[in-house]
């Protein structure tokens, strides 16, 4: 034995590793919408497939990490809420994954007055999920400082601001939730209770980001 | 009486070899875990890793391993047992015994991996030819009884003061607006106690064995003066850290940590200094109590003196053991570690070095490696370190289970077998 089997490696790196591969996953979506909008098919199944990839780089990470996170290792945060970060984490590539999944099975055409909405919804919502990356990202920082201090107090105000956008996320989907009802008796009725579908997924992305945070908060506060 | 004036320089050399033999493993094991530390957190390389044990570790071996050499030579068997009195010559074979024991325990449990004290390891083989070959009455149960309490105490008090210390620098240094600002404004007070702490612990009312008698302020003030001197080399040294990107986001603490590395060469001198104080003595405190009763012809007496070759002898191994196969542990240490950044390494290891210093001016043996262990834990406890694997406590305590016994057991068997051979 010596000192070095005292310190198991950090669960840290491959926390932050595993969010920005989830994030790689939300921030092919808008790529994604734009191929829908072109009406690009081929476009489109590309991203998907890229889409795909990436959330199975996702799991397999964080399945190893659930392998090497053993109830006997003594660590500054919750093991618990740890691995529920983590689950968050994922999830925004889970979401990723059904969005894309959803648009390659059922061909759905975008009527004009939607685009607009649309993509500002898309990129409010990846530019969560990119603030949320930047708040895991302060991993390291955090557990240098020890979780305490002038570090702690960035990272909750961070928190407060996703809260922010996530609320703007909000709003901007029901924006496009009004302008679809608007549209809706020039639409296939099936397509649009998907449209709903999609719409709520899309605000799942930020939803999901904003979770990451408020886990965050926990970690910290112990 | 007559055997030890017939075979007394036979005694001298095999106690000798055995003596260095022991050393040997101390230094291959023992003090690669201590300096292992600094080359983990990157502050020294392997090389100057050597360098600083062969300064510190004879320094503190010479100036303040005295008394728990004198402890392991003459605290744990009472030499006014009349067995002893009759046959002195059993205090030789047991004490050779002691060493062959524990540094065959120490090359078997370290080339299979298990932790091993080499405290623990030296003073259960000399309890073990104590209690056959002399008389269960003649180990000093007290003593003994002090001792396994601060093999408890010790980690525990480790790993207080480490955890005060890391709370310290985070209130300090991490937790401000300006982190590095902070760093190189402290960097000096930290260092300042590092030399501070280590001399007065070490200089407090004097070095009986050189003969240098200090009254409480006088130990005070050289310890203060030698604590400015250190500080200001720091200083100087710290004025070569520049500010390298401290506007990105990764930077403002990695500027802190090349502060820090700076502060670890102090630590990792204490460190050398602090197991040279404790840990030389579970080599060389057999072979002291050898040469005392061969050079004064068999008489077994409490009051002789420590001559400075033993000690010598001790530190030579120890150096020899490290640069040897220690360096080898250093080194994978040195990769495998990547957690310990030197502001939490400082921390660790200053805290580390006091308690022992401090055990080995009572003259109490301890281990080094769980006092690391405990303060590495405190550590943790601040919230400082990412993942601290449990199971190593498990392992220390199966350690003790194993190691007293073992150590007791082979001594026992070489004592009868140096018996069988020489009477």
């Amino acid at each position: 034995m010596s000192i070095f089997d005292l310190l198991h490696k950090s669960p840290f790196k491959p926390m932050q590793e595993h969010m920005r591969i989830a994030v790689r996953c939300a921030n092919e979506v808008p790529g994604l919408f734009e191929a829908l909008i072109a009406g690009d098919e081929e476009e489109l199944k590309r991203r998907k497939d890229e889409i795909f990839r990436i959330e199975m780089e996702a799991d397999n990470l964080k399945n190893d990490m659930r392998i090497h996170l053993p109830k006997r290792l003594f660590m500054p945060v919750a093991r618990r809420d740890l691995l529920e970060v983590l689950d968050h984490q994922d999830s925004i590539a889970d979401v990723a994954q059904d969005i894309a999944g959803l648009l390659v099975e059922r061909k759905f055409e975008v009527p004009k007055a939607l685009e607009e909405p649309l993509r500002k919804l898309v990129a409010e919502c990846v530019s969560a999920c990119e603030f949320s990356l930047k708040i895991v990202e302060e991993l390291d920082e955090l557990l240098t400082a020890g979780f305490r201090g002038k570090e702690a107090d960035r990272v909750e105000s961070m928190c407060t601001e996703l809260n922010g956008i996530e609320n703007t996320t909000d709003e901007l989907g029901m924006a496009l939730a009004t302008v679809l009802f608007d549209h809706e008796d020039e639409m296939k009725p099936i397509s649009v209770v998907f449209w709903y579908q999609i719409i709520q997924w899309i605000g799942d992305l930020a939803d999901h980001a904003e979770k990451v945070g408020n886990r965050f908060r926990l970690l910290i506060a112990q | 009486m007559e055997i030890i004036a017939d075979q007394g320089t036979v005694f001298l050399i095999i106690a000798g070899v055995v003596s260095l033999f022991m050393a040997w493993g101390i230094g291959a094991n023992d003090l690669a875990n201590a300096m292992g530390t600094s080359v983990g957190s990157k502050a020294l390389t392997v090389r100057q890793a050597i360098i600083v044990a062969a300064i510190f570790e004879f320094a503190g071996a010479v100036l303040a391993g005295g008394h728990v050499t004198g402890t392991i030579r003459k605290g744990i068997i009472d030499s006014s047992s009349p067995v002893l009195l009759e046959n002195p010559q059993y205090l030789v074979y047991g004490m050779i015994a002691a060493l062959l024991a524990a540094g065959i325990w120490l090359l078997v449990a370290s080339h299979r991996g298990w932790p091993v004290s080499t405290t623990h390891s030296i003073v259960g083989a000399i309890v073990g030819f104590g209690i056959v070959g002399i008389g269960f009455d003649s180990v000093a149960w007290s003593k003994i009884g002090t001792i396994a309490a601060s093999w408890v105490i010790s980690p525990l008090v480790g790993g207080f003061v480490a955890f005060v210390l890391i709370r310290s620098v985070q209130k300090l240094i991490l937790d401000r607006e300006e982190p590095f600002a902070a760093a190189r404004v402290w960097a000096p007070f930290y260092i300042f106690l590092v030399g501070f702490i280590i001399s007065l612990v070490t200089l407090f009312k004097g070095l009986k064995h050189l003969n240098l008698a200090f009254s409480v302020e006088v130990s005070f003030a050289v310890s203060g003066g030698i604590g400015l001197f250190v500080a200001a080399v720091g200083g100087v040294l710290i004025r070569r850290v520049q500010a390298v990107g401290e506007e990105s986001q990764k930077g403002r603490f990695s500027n802190v940590e090349r502060v820090f590395g700076y502060m670890m060469i102090f630590t990792a001198c204490s460190m050398a200094f602090a197991h040279g104080s404790n840990d030389v003595a579970n080599a060389v405190g057999p072979l002291a109590a050898v040469v005392s009763i061969v050079q004064s012809g068999g008489e077994v007496t409490q009051k002789a003196g420590l001559p400075v070759w033993v000690l010598l002898i001790g530190g030579v191994g120890i150096l020899i053991g490290l640069a040897t196969m220690g360096y080898r542990v250093m080194a994978t240490i040195g990769t495998k570690i990547t957690e310990l950044t030197p502001s939490r390494g400082f921390c660790a290891e200053l805290a580390a070095a006091t308690t022992v210093v401090i055990a080995s001016r009572t003259g109490i043996p301890v281990s080094t490696t769980h006092i690391l262990v405990g303060s590495v834990l405190g550590v943790g406890l601040a919230r400082g370190l990412g993942a601290i694997d449990m199971r190593v406590f498990g392992t220390i305590a199966m350690s003790w289970i194993v190691t007293l016994p073992a150590g007791a057991i082979l001594a026992m068997v070489f004592f009868y077998i140096m018996r069988a051979i020489f009477g």
